[in-house]
């Protein structure tokens, strides 16, 4: 069945079931690969998208629920926190494998979003949902802070 | 189905690969790697480097092939730096690519040349002369191009940050002269650069090549892959290793909406649908009988109560042996016994395994990570009918590997192959493993049983070392059997315990290896991720008996080892041991070499409320010879520490009846953000040949944080993970 979507600022019609969950829907269906699959049972984080400005997990969001809502991807991010989360990540050099990382970005803009200033705690307790297997945590926790500073600049 | 070949005669450096067997479907493989420090006279296959491990844009950019695979380790950042260092180039005109398909260009040196691969972390020493001679023969091709165009000698020819200029004011980027160099005749011999020249090798600031990919959702993966009209698989395996499929009814697969094919392959029985999620309601919807006859039935406590036996009773095969052993232990003052116990761990990488296959005009294309690309190669010829020459890999960057993409059955790669095959390769097909899948799928590191013991003299010096290993072999059964040394010694289950650095007069290192069906493989640092362990916390054992402080008592011992005694040293200072820690905190300290890299760590931990602990804070020295990128260095350190911590803390996959327990990251536990501790790297200075970092941060960790809290408790934690313990003292 058709389904209305708004992904990034584009409506976009997509014909499949709606228990669908919104991730294979980008991936799939759209193309916007940069939203990763790791659980599917919302243990990871590497599905997060910004639903409404909020971090969500698309891997259990059934895709018919999110008519008329914006969903943002890690390919349409954009603005000030997204940029400045960006610049540290790069700047830092966190990534290794690179796959959560898209999630690791999307929860961290949704996390300075909330909180403008976060200390080790907020950030451990924001990006707890979050999996890296390469352990890149004590780069994610110097770029958010990096982050804020650059906002704050 | 597949046949290994046993009694593998051993194949020359270029002769890897001994052919398909004619009887019937068998794959027949063989490889023997010779493992060994790089040859520099091997290096010098790089006659021309152009378009083997280089290629110039017309704009100047500088495309570099890489050997080896970057599953976030870093390697393409590192053999980028080889080359722009030898080339000059700028760093911001450089680009790389993986490559495959020919092991005379991209042989692994330190494997004797004869097979191309990622592993053991040895991608450095590999590429330590080849690709900075590859750079180097690539500048001259332009220098002689400009000395042509220009009519200059080649000896005043300039080449600085991707700038080529002669003192007559003429200059030109590499595009320019690209296509005139490609023309000239690569020279033999190159000089390359003193070590006070470098500018990229050693640079702190240069950035990784993938950082603004990986962070803006870019990054291409193989579940990435999209191809027209693609399809996606997914597999239903055995649920009992060793069980295959008697039957199946796909009639209730075949109604979900997008399913299109459901067939079988010799792995498991594949629901093939237009997307993923079909494919995944098509295998839940999928019926299979499966016939377990000849299964694995045992639970993870039956193994262990067998290895516990078989370290009494069972056929032991000799590592290492010096002095005598016996005498030793009856004259000492002191004897003191340990015992080890290790679960099983799955690999368990961010990107579940994975891979795309295409057949079109009698061309095999197959992309994925491709950690043996030699093998894959003729595992696909093979089971399409073709020649190797006809299949084309494209080596992607997967999402971690940590080992599991370097598979001898090479599983997801028959898998797709298969599957394409079975559907009559009408369209491109994408296998991919569900999380669930990728934890129960097998090819764990293996479960080990250890026992150690020790005798002291009368003045707290080790005089005998006796240690024996109980486990199954990683390499029996596989391609590279061979490797098994005429002592029946798998040396992946006994490296870093064979090898022990201390100096004990009477030495014994025995090894029992087990027979059970539970497919394993190297996990990231192999042996060293349970040798390291029972060794380094038994050392602290001994240390305690002789009443001495953990680091002055090995330092004692390591004092014919000086890159040991350079890192011990090292992160001794650096976490201050000498001076008195806060109020709750404990610390431990743990050295070992694994690849040829030195690590010593220092974790200091709290313990909780809950009877859990907290590891704080680590330190760590790392000696991997001269230090190519640091800051890389550091970041391997730092995820290797992560890593190893999250095993040790809550890493186990466990057998209920032959069936894997853990299913998803909600009973597989990874490490988090809260648990990792605040990290600090140092490197040691040095002039030796640079070696790999991509695991020799993992074994460390575990002990050293295992004798923090033996400092704590006065308990030593001999059965993991740790989340089996209540770690309260009162």
């Amino acid at each position: 069945m058709a389904i209305q979507l708004t992904v990034n600022g584009r409506k976009h019609e997509v014909d499949v079931e709606p228990d669908t969950p919104l991730l294979w829907v980008l991936r799939d269906t759209l193309g916007l690969t940069g939203t990763k699959y790791g659980c599917g049972i919302a243990q990871c984080g590497a599905c997060t998208v910004h639903v409404d400005g909020m971090a969500m997990r698309s891997c259990v969001a059934p895709v018919g629920d999110y008519e008329g809502s914006e969903i943002t991807t890690i390919e349409g991010v954009s603005g000030k926190t997204a940029q400045a989360v960006q610049t540290a990540w790069q700047q830092l050099d966190v990534v290794q494998c690179g796959y959560c990382q898209s999630g690791q970005v999307m929860t961290a803009i949704a996390l300075l979003s909330e909180i403008d200033k976060p200390s080790d705690a907020d950030i451990d307790a924001g990006l707890a949902g979050n999996i890296c297997r390469c352990a890149t945590y004590h780069r994610i926790r110097a770029a958010v802070h990096e982050a804020a500073r650059l906002m704050e600049a | 189905m597949f046949a290994i070949k046993r009694d593998l005669p051993r194949p020359s450096r270029r002769q890897f690969l001994v052919g398909a067997a004619a009887a019937g479907a068998g794959l027949t493989i063989g490889f023997h790697v010779p493992m060994g420090p790089a040859s520099r006279a091997l290096a010098a296959d790089t006659a021309n480097p152009i378009n083997a491990y280089l290629r110039i844009g017309p704009d100047g950019t500088v495309t570099v092939l890489s050997a080896h695979m970057d599953g976030g380790q870093g390697i393409y950042t590192g053999v980028a730096t080889l080359v722009a260092e030898e080339l000059d180039a700028d760093w911001s005109q450089v680009r790389v690519e993986g490559v495959a398909g020919n092991p005379k260009l991209y042989g692994n040196l330190t494997w004797g040349g004869a097979v191309q691969g990622t592993g053991g972390s040895s991608s450095v020493p590999s590429s330590w002369e080849r690709y900075r001679h590859a750079g180097a023969i690539a500048r001259a091709m332009l220098v002689e191009a400009a000395a042509q165009e220009w009519g200059v000698p080649a000896g005043e020819v300039q080449v600085a940050r991707g700038v080529i200029s002669h003192a007559s004011g003429k200059s030109a980027g590499f595009g320019e002269l690209a296509d005139r160099a490609a023309g000239v005749t690569p020279r033999a011999e190159v000089k390359l650069k003193d070590p006070s020249a470098w500018v990229h090798i050693g640079n702190e600031n240069l950035r990784r090549l993938d950082s603004v990919a990986k962070t803006t959702g870019a990054q291409q993966f193989p579940i990435d892959v999209r191809l027209p009209g693609m399809l996606t698989a997914v597999l239903a395996r055995p649920p009992l290793f060793g069980a295959k499929a008697s039957s199946f009814d796909a009639a209730a697969a075949m109604q979900i909406k997008g399913v299109v094919d459901v067939v079988e392959t010799p792995r498991g029985v594949a629901v093939v649908a237009r997307d993923t999620w079909s494919a995944i309601k098509g295998r839940d919807a999928l019926r299979v009988v499966w016939d377990e006859s000849a299964a694995e039935t045992r639970s993870s406590a039956d193994l262990m109560a067998q290895y516990k036996e078989l370290a009494r009773s069972g056929k032991v095969a000799t590592a290492r042996n010096e002095g005598d052993i016996a005498r030793a232990l009856s004259g000492a003052a002191q004897v003191l016994e340990a015992a080890f116990e290790f679960p099983y761990l799955a690999h368990a990488a961010m990107e579940p395994l994975d891979a795309v296959a295409r057949f079109e005009d009698g061309t095999l294309e197959i992309w994925a990570g491709h950690q043996m690309p030699d093998l894959y190669q003729t595992v696909g010829a093979q089971i399409m009918g073709i020649e190797p020459a006809r299949v084309k890999l494209h080596v992607m960057t997967p999402g971690g590997f940590f080992g599991r993409r370097a598979v001898p059955d090479a599983d997801v790669i028959v898998e797709v192959v298969s599957v394409l095959k079975a559907t009559g390769a009408k369209a491109p097909v994408k296998v991919l493993w569900t999380r669930e899948d990728d934890t129960k799928g097998g090819r764990y590191r293996p479960m080990y049983y250890h026992t150690i013991k020790a005798g002291l003299d009368a003045e707290g010096n080790p005089v005998a070392w006796q240690h024996r290993i109980v486990g199954q072999s990683i390499l029996a059964g596989t391609p590279f059997e061979s490797m098994v040394g005429k002592n029946s010694v798998d040396p992946t289950s006994v490296e870093g315990a064979s090898n022990l650095p201390y100096a004990v007069p009477n030495i014994l290192v025995d090894l029992v290896t087990t027979d059970v069906k539970v497919p394993v493989l190297w996990w990231r640092s192999v042996g060293s991720t349970h040798t390291a362990y029972s060794t380094e916390v038994f050392i602290d054992q001994l240390a305690q008996a002789a009443d001495r402080d953990p680091v002055e008592f090995r330092r004692r011992l390591l004092r014919d080892h000086p890159r040991h005694l350079g890192v011990l040293n090292l992160v001794a200072e650096k976490a201050g041991w000498d001076k008195p820690l806060p109020e709750g905190r404990f610390r431990g300290v743990a050295v070992h070499e694994s690849f040829n890299t030195y690590v010593a760590q220092v974790a200091e931990i709290s313990l909780r409320d809950d009877g859990g602990i907290r590891v704080e804070r680590v330190v760590c020295a790392v000696d991997c010879g001269i230090p190519i990128n640091p800051d890389i260095i550091k970041a391997q350190m730092e995820g290797g520490i992560g890593f190893g911590l999250g095993a040790i803390l809550k890493g186990e996959i466990t057998l209920n009846g032959g069936r894997v327990e853990q299913t998803n990251f909600d009973t597989y536990r990874m490490l988090t953000i809260e648990e990792m501790p605040w990290v600090e790297v140092h490197i040691v200075p040095s002039t030796e040949s640079p070696t790999g970092v991509g695991e020799p941060g993992v074994p460390p960790i575990g002990p050293a944080v295992a004798n923090a809290v033996y400092a704590a408790t006065g308990k030593q934690t001999q059965v993991l993970p740790f989340s089996r313990h209540d770690f309260r003292t009162a």
